[in-house]
């Protein structure tokens, strides 16, 4: 294994741990997802569509998502961690694609959970529905680590996250439910794909602007 | 090893720092004293890199990966052991024999038989003594240490004072201290703030 991806594989593995430990974000984040879906039930009337019941799953999915970003640098703003962190002689972006790895974990925990409770109350999940969450899932862990990361340094970091990181969202959002509701989705799902290279490559470009002074 | 002449640091509107100058060279000890709010601590974070000068120039000819530096922080993870929290940063420093190194450091400072308990369980002089582990663990050649004695009892100070006495003279060493009389012996140079 290459020096960078062993910090990375060092770093995510590190975020892991931490949560099997403390046990705070995944089991938040479940419990979130799996009430918003239940007071969807009640509030969607019952002649509504699968359409409706798809945007309101991306509702769910991404204020979810929301809830485990703004825990994500919370280790490292407790201890000062990310300082030693930035100081230490490794490429800064692998601080950025650890936590980002770490954070897609977490959501795919989450959506096991989540896509079945949709299932049960709402409609069957089809198959580009679910390449379109986890496409859009590596968009949410790329921007959301990098605007968390952005937040976490400032005083204001509980306005900062959705301030910033929902406007970022949109995209995922269009191409998440476009790809979940059309009959060929092919093109939300090639418009996720681009999403998530351009900006997977403008947050690892950079993160160390972000983190360093 | 470092120039600095005239930095100063603002933080909004509040200036941190005022024209501080002063030269050190390749293996000197500089004591850095002052009242609170005079601006150690920024100091500090300046020559490590962690900020960058308001105004004014600064040059360091050291490289990241070879800077010792304790903050007002532990700079470790709370629900990591100490154990944990060394071997992450021994990988992330590519420090070869990292075991042999993390265990000899921890022998020293007394916190072999804690290496295993998560620092969130550590007092605050444990705590205290892991931070100076992660600072010298890669062996760093320029150390920047602020207020390295915060916490300590007695037999940590007395491994602290070794640990200095060992450095001084082979590393470049800054340290700031509330109590200078206990590293004036080894400075070679001496920067009062105001």
């Amino acid at each position: 294994m290459s020096g960078y991806a062993a910090d990375v594989a060092a770093l995510a593995r590190k975020d892991l741990r931490l949560e099997l430990r403390a046990r705070e974000v995944v089991p938040a984040m479940s419990v979130f997802v799996v009430a918003t879906l239940v007071v969807f039930h009640f509030a969607l009337p019952p002649d509504s569509g699968r359409t409706a019941a798809y945007g309101l799953l991306w509702v769910a999915l991404v204020f979810t998502a929301l809830l485990g970003l703004g825990r994500a640098w919370v280790p490292e703003r407790e201890g000062g961690v990310l300082d030693g962190l930035v100081l230490a002689p490794c490429d800064r972006s692998a601080i950025w694609l650890g936590k980002s790895l770490a954070t897609l974990a977490f959501l795919a925990v989450m959506q096991a959970v989540a896509l079945p409770a949709f299932a049960l109350f709402f409609a069957p999940i089809r198959g580009q529905a679910i390449v379109g969450i986890v496409l859009a899932d590596i968009g949410i862990c790329a921007v959301g680590s990098l605007v968390s990361a952005m937040a976490a340094a400032g005083r204001t970091r509980d306005l900062v996250l959705p301030l910033v990181f929902l406007p970022l969202a949109i995209p995922l959002i269009v191409g998440g439910i476009g790809s979940s509701v059309a009959t060929h989705g092919s093109h939300y799902l090639l418009f996720l794909v681009l999403y998530d290279v351009l900006f997977s490559i403008l947050s690892w470009a950079s993160f160390e602007y972000v983190i360093t002074e | 090893m470092i120039q600095a002449l005239n930095i100063e640091k603002r933080y909004g509107r509040a200036w941190a720092l005022r024209k501080v100058s002063f030269e050190l060279g390749d293996r000197g000890f500089l004591l850095v004293t002052g009242a609170n709010g005079s601006g150690k601590t920024t100091l500090l974070r300046l020559l490590v890199g962690l900020a960058t000068p308001t105004r004014g120039s600064l040059a360091i000819a050291v490289p990241r990966g070879q800077v010792g530096y304790l903050g007002h922080d532990a700079l470790v993870y709370r629900d990591l052991t100490g154990l944990e929290n060394l071997e992450l940063y021994g990988r992330l420093y590519r420090i070869p024999e990292r075991r042999e190194r993390i265990g000899m450091l921890l022998e020293r400072f007394g916190l072999w038989e804690a290496r295993s308990q998560r620092v969130a369980a550590y007092s605050r002089g444990m705590t205290q003594r892991l931070a100076l582990c992660r600072a010298l663990l890669h062996d760093p050649s320029f150390v920047v240490l602020d207020e390295p004695f915060t916490a300590l009892d007695d037999a940590g100070a007395n491994v602290l004072d070794q640990e200095l006495a060992t450095l001084a003279g082979v590393a470049t060493v800054v340290v700031s201290t509330h109590d200078p009389a206990r590293v004036v012996s080894l400075a070679t140079a001496r920067l009062a703030l105001t």
